[in-house]
């Protein structure tokens, strides 16, 4: 876990101009997608170049948003652990998890584009929240794709968006959760690319997808270095992060990249890694390409999508961002991964030492300091919580046997 | 030339019926592919079924999944490929699928096993040139041709491009959508039809939302060649006798197509 680019800085360059991750990433798509992921590509181009579109961007994240969110020392946890942990609180933006990072970046620029509809996937549906709540803030038109499974598990998240205006249509193929309800986004957009923008919701896709999710989550990473800069001095020992398809773990990564920092992702061994029922892309996947790129997946000795397992619908994705495959072959990140059991512990431990509920997605990054996977005493460490865990209420009395009812 | 180029710049217009590989069982695929040669189909495109199908509508969601729990997997698609040739039929054999399963029985491996199959081209839908170059490279080393979409929204120069690049022939997607879509309206449609024909010299196919005998009519006085698969599938689904059953729909699409040397109507009446 030594980090190979200490003494190179700015060495990092990734994606090259055709999307590749090295050999992960790309555009594995129908030809008619293609004209609308150039016409993407070409407005986050000249956005990047345009000055206003940061400064709407900040704004709107200052002022809609919340941010920047507070880095937190969990000192009740830290005591027991026995090092220095600190929580980027992105469970305190407006909606309640990272995702409404991305979800601004990306309205602006489909009004850039002159799109009137928007169309997402979502899993545990904080995506498709973040989503719901920036169309309804934009006044345009709002789809959110979602399996019929994960409607069930998160009834609360599907009532809130469609108070906020959204369409949610069930999914049924397959396994009824996030990679079926990402298809029929596709199928969707495939029809309609023409006035309608898919709002992806992690580093996953498609080029230009898993880099503009990045950059647009990458203000968790900067805030960090920035606030831990100050508020405890010099850089974290370790960055954790939980990992479903990455898009908050790459967003506190990504800045940290070049400098003599640990990283560690964290994905869902769901009921154990030999069960078979778990979403260990990375750990238990081979390279495979889904949803338009290429990166490690869970699949069948017949190159068949394997359907994951996790407790928590935010991780149960049998695929992961191209780019963390590529930081898993080179090293520079490693990857674990822990049970639904022991998310569950973190939860429940989060909960009661720092009167925090953390998202059962964000209870994962915990519980690898919890089981003593990471161990590193004294140091300094900053773990990504990603979503608070309102959502997941009913999930886990469910599984501790309490009736709400 | 390959076969498939050699077969599409005979006269006369075709038909070309797609199967997914095990529907409804994993009797049927040889019998319907020799009943469809049988019907008078020219080319016939086999489906190999993947578990997540994004180019694809409801109707082959569905028989994908029921080829897939009968147990097809790719070296069955290519025995099976075998046991057609076996029955001494030459019918040109398209395979039509994701390029995940490919991916993982190993692109090399494949393409040596499907030529000796006896396998003539080859559509993957999300494998675009830009990923796929080599591959398809390495698939016309060993005579088996690709055919690359086309669709509503592509750029004139790159509909030459693709022609080029496929050389035998393309496939000219109707509409923005997924396979079992209704058809475009008739006029956009010619509009589309005519401005491939325009853009390249290389022969097409025209398909998705292609269900009756007018569909063939109308898009065959345009196309080369029409594809006609969800609209089969459907009646496999419902049929007592599958094979029979497409037997009997495929003659009556072939028998649309306007006779070979006869003359093409000029276009829409005003």
């Amino acid at each position: 876990m030594t980090p190979s680019s200490k003494t190179q800085p700015l060495a990092y360059a990734q994606p090259d101009s055709q999307g590749h991750f090295g050999e992960f990433g790309g555009q594995y798509v129908p030809e008619t997608l293609l004209p609308a992921l150039k016409e993407l590509e070409e407005a986050y181009g000249a956005a990047q170049a345009d000055p206003t579109f940061r400064k709407d961007l900040d704004s709107l994240a200052k002022h809609y948003a919340g941010r920047p969110t507070p880095l937190y020392h969990a000192t009740r946890i830290s005591a027991e652990l026995g090092l220095d942990l600190y929580l980027k609180r992105e469970d305190l933006n407006h909606t309640g998890a990272h995702k409404i990072n991305n979800a601004l970046g990306q309205i602006l620029l489909a009004l850039r584009m002159g799109k009137s509809r928007i169309i997402a996937e979502t899993g545990a549906g904080q995506h498709g929240v973040a989503t719901a709540t920036v169309a309804a803030r934009f006044g345009l038109t709002c789809v959110v794709y979602m399996g019929a499974e994960d409607m069930r598990r998160q009834a609360l998240n599907v009532f809130r968006m469609e108070l906020l205006g959204a369409e949610v249509r069930p999914v049924h193929s397959g396994s009824k959760t996030l990679k079926d309800a990402t298809n029929e986004a596709i199928r969707d957009w495939v029809a309609t690319s023409e006035h309608t923008h898919y709002l992806i919701g992690s580093v996953v896709g498609p080029h230009p997808y898993p880099r503009l999710v990045r950059d647009f989550q990458t203000v968790i990473g900067r805030e960090t270095k920035e606030q831990f800069a100050s508020q405890v001095g010099g850089l974290p020992d370790l960055l954790l992060a939980c990992v479903g398809g990455g898009s908050n773990a790459i967003g506190l990564f990504y800045p940290f990249l070049d400098d003599p920092v640990r990283m560690v992702g964290v994905e869902a061994a769901g009921q154990g890694l030999d069960s078979g029922a778990h979403a260990a892309t990375l750990t238990k996947g081979e390279r495979g390409v889904l949803h338009g790129s290429a990166s490690y997946l869970l699949q069948t000795a017949d190159g068949q999508v394997k359907l994951p397992h996790s407790i928590s619908a935010g991780l149960d994705y049998p695929g992961v961002g191209p780019e963390h495959s590529l930081l898993k072959d080179t090293g520079r990140v490693t990857y674990l991964c822990v049970t639904d059991d022991q998310a569950l512990a973190a939860f429940q431990w989060l909960t009661e030492k720092e009167g925090i509920i953390p998202a059962l997605e964000s209870a994962h990054a915990l519980a690898a300091l919890q089981q003593k996977m990471i161990k590193l005493p004294g140091g300094k460490v900053v773990l990504c919580l990603s979503g608070r865990g309102d959502k997941d209420v009913k999930t886990v009395a469910d599984a501790l046997g309490r009736s709400l009812t | 030339m390959r076969r498939i180029g050699r077969l599409f710049r005979t006269p006369g217009k075709k038909l070309v019926p797609f199967i997914t590989a095990g529907y409804p069982d994993l009797g049927s695929t040889v019998p319907l592919v020799l009943a469809a040669e049988a019907a008078g189909a020219h080319m016939v495109e086999i489906g190999m079924p993947f578990s997540d199908p994004l180019a694809d509508g409801p109707v082959i969601q569905e028989t994908s999944q029921v080829a897939l729990d009968n147990g097809v997997t790719i070296p069955w698609i290519l025995e099976t490929v075998k046991q057609v040739r076996r029955q001494s039929s030459r019918i040109p054999i398209v395979l039509m699928g994701y390029i995940n399963p490919l991916l993982h029985m190993g692109l090399e491996t494949f393409l040596t096993a499907a030529q000796k199959a006896g396998v003539d081209g080859l559509i993957i839908p999300d494998l675009p040139p830009n990923e796929g170059a080599s591959f398809f490279e390495q698939a016309r080393a060993k005579g088996i041709s690709t055919i690359y979409l086309v669709a509503p929204n592509t750029p004139n120069e790159r509909i030459h491009e693709l022609g080029e690049q496929g050389q035998d022939l393309l496939y000219a997607v109707s509409i923005l959508g997924v396979t079992g879509s209704l058809a475009p309206a008739r006029q956009s449609l010619d509009r589309y039809l005519d401005r491939v024909r325009a853009s390249t010299n290389i022969p097409f196919v025209v398909g998705f939302g292609m269900s009756s005998p007018d569909d063939v009519r109308r898009a065959s006085a345009r196309a080369d060649g029409v594809v006609v698969g969800s609209a089969l599938l459907t009646r496999l689904k419902h049929a007592r006798d599958p094979v029979a059953e497409a037997g009997r729909y495929l003659q009556t699409m072939v028998a649309a197509l306007p006779q070979a040397g006869s003359v093409e109507p000029a276009g829409e009446p005003a």
